[in-house]
């Protein structure tokens, strides 16, 4: 059975991450990727479990080996009594920590971004690469 | 899932059909996943052998992207919501736990409306055809999607079961998602409202503890009513749970078994009906404006032509 089977949420997260991330690796013609960045609200939920499904995913994919980075976005909500930006006392509590009125509108913490990737470039530019220099490779950046 | 269409979650099958791209997905659980902890504190995998990432050996870039992951599942679902809005159609997408009482709500709903609406129902469950088998024995169309081990409907899928369903103009879709008061809360498919249902079985603290169901929702069904008598359950507590989590949520206490707030529910699914008919009213007499004094403009064309 393939982990492709496996559509559990978070799997399905890191399925359409992979495919995100590999779409636009392809699209820039590189031949790996080789980080990715993500930031994921609090409220998603997911948070940590992602690394643990995001390898499972990328397997035979252009993200395969990938390292990824996630930036944990926290909670904020606009309270409209106080006119101000305030973080509640828990998650799921909407309420103003100052004034007890309700505050749904959140500010942060729904994020569920690709935020960059970081390619290797193709085939042909890297084993130009490996004929040169290490040094002399990144300066051609 | 396939990097082209979407497809490819192979133990998906809309009414049995296994639905599959035509694509090979297979890639091998060999080894275990290594994690590896650096010092930034940040928890990193892929250092396996085909994992090199080693300074000199080949040029890398950095692109931004800042993209939702789950664009390509906004895409569907928002290729579901303009081909239900070309029909005239309303998608209502009914979540809750296992044994809320979905299905028992939909039949009875089903049966009282049957009559004046067209209608039809996608039922998402693991397993087995037994919810839509029921629904069918209403007489409406009914397509069941079987997601295997998948714990929530995707607009993908929705949108295959669209296909099969093929629903008619101005009629509602009842979309049954998978028993769950989880994840099916982020997957919009297309819908133009979810509705959540708990049975007071289940306690009055569910809204705090699963927010996600309740913040998605536009109403909340309290069911099971009749069992009010038997269960400790607060319902004004409930209410004032959910409205911290989502201080618009509309609330309808209902019993499908004796009947009890049914009809408020059934009028609440006609007056969604009717604001998306509304709304297409108003497209049409836009547009039918526009045709007008194209129409005008065409005239004054002629007149100053032949003049």
């Amino acid at each position: 059975m393939s982990c492709k089977d496996v559509t559990m949420h978070e799997l399905t997260i890191a399925n359409s991450l992979v495919e995100l991330a590999s779409a636009h690796a392809a699209e820039n013609g590189a031949r790996r990727v080789v980080a990715i960045s993500v930031r994921m609200g609090v409220l998603c939920g997911i948070g940590r479990s992602l690394y643990f499904c995001f390898e499972p995913a990328s397997r035979g994919t252009l993200c395969d080996g990938a390292r990824l980075h996630i930036e944990e976005v926290p909670l904020s909500v606009r309270c409209e009594h106080c006119d101000e930006t305030k973080v509640p006392k828990a998650l799921y509590n909407f309420r103003c920590p100052d004034c007890g009125y309700p505050t749904p509108k959140v500010v942060s913490g729904r994020e569920m971004e690709l935020t960059s990737i970081e390619l290797e470039a193709t085939e042909a530019a890297a084993s130009f690469g490996a004929a040169d220099d290490a040094g002399t490779q990144r300066s051609a950046l | 899932m396939c990097k082209v269409c979407g497809c490819g979650d192979g133990e998906v099958r809309v009414d049995g059909k296994i639905h599959e791209s035509p694509h090979s997905h297979d890639h091998d659980l060999g080894h275990e996943a290594h994690i590896h902890h650096e010092h930034d504190g940040d928890m990193h995998f892929g250092h396996g052998p085909a994992g090199t990432h080693v300074g000199g050996v080949s040029q890398s870039n950095l692109l931004k992207i800042e993209e939702n992951i789950l664009s390509k599942n906004d895409g569907f679902a928002q290729a579901n919501r303009d081909r239900l809005d070309v029909l005239g159609a309303v998608a209502l997408n009914l979540v809750s736990s296992p044994g809320a009482g979905k299905t028992t709500l939909l039949v009875e709903t089903l049966n009282r409306l049957k009559q004046d609406f067209d209608m039809c129902v996608i039922e998402g469950d693991q397993e087995s055809a037994n919810d839509a088998d029921r629904i069918r024995a209403t007489g409406v169309r009914a397509v069941q999607i079987n997601t295997g081990r998948g714990c929530h409907l995707d607009a993908h899928m929705v949108g295959h079961a669209m296909d099969e369903l093929d629903p008619p103009g101005n009629s509602i879709v009842f979309i049954e998602n998978i028993g769950n008061l989880v994840c099916p809360s982020g997957f919009d498919l297309g819908e133009a409202s979810k509705v959540v249902i708990l049975s007071v079985a289940e306690g009055d603290d569910k809204p705090i503890k699963y927010p996600d169901a309740f913040a998605a929702a536009d109403l909340m069904l309290i069911s099971k009513t009749d069992l009010l008598p038997h269960v400790d359950f607060d319902v004004s507590a409930c209410i004032e749970h959910a409205r911290c989590i989502n201080p618009d949520i509309e609330v309808i206490e209902l019993s499908a078994k004796t009947g009890e707030g049914v009809d408020q529910w059934v009028g609440w699914v006609a007056g969604r009906r009717r604001e998306r008919l509304e709304s297409e009213q108003q497209d049409l007499q836009s547009r039918l404006s526009k045709i007008a004094a194209a129409i005008d403009a065409n005239d004054e064309l002629q007149r100053r032509h032949d003049a």
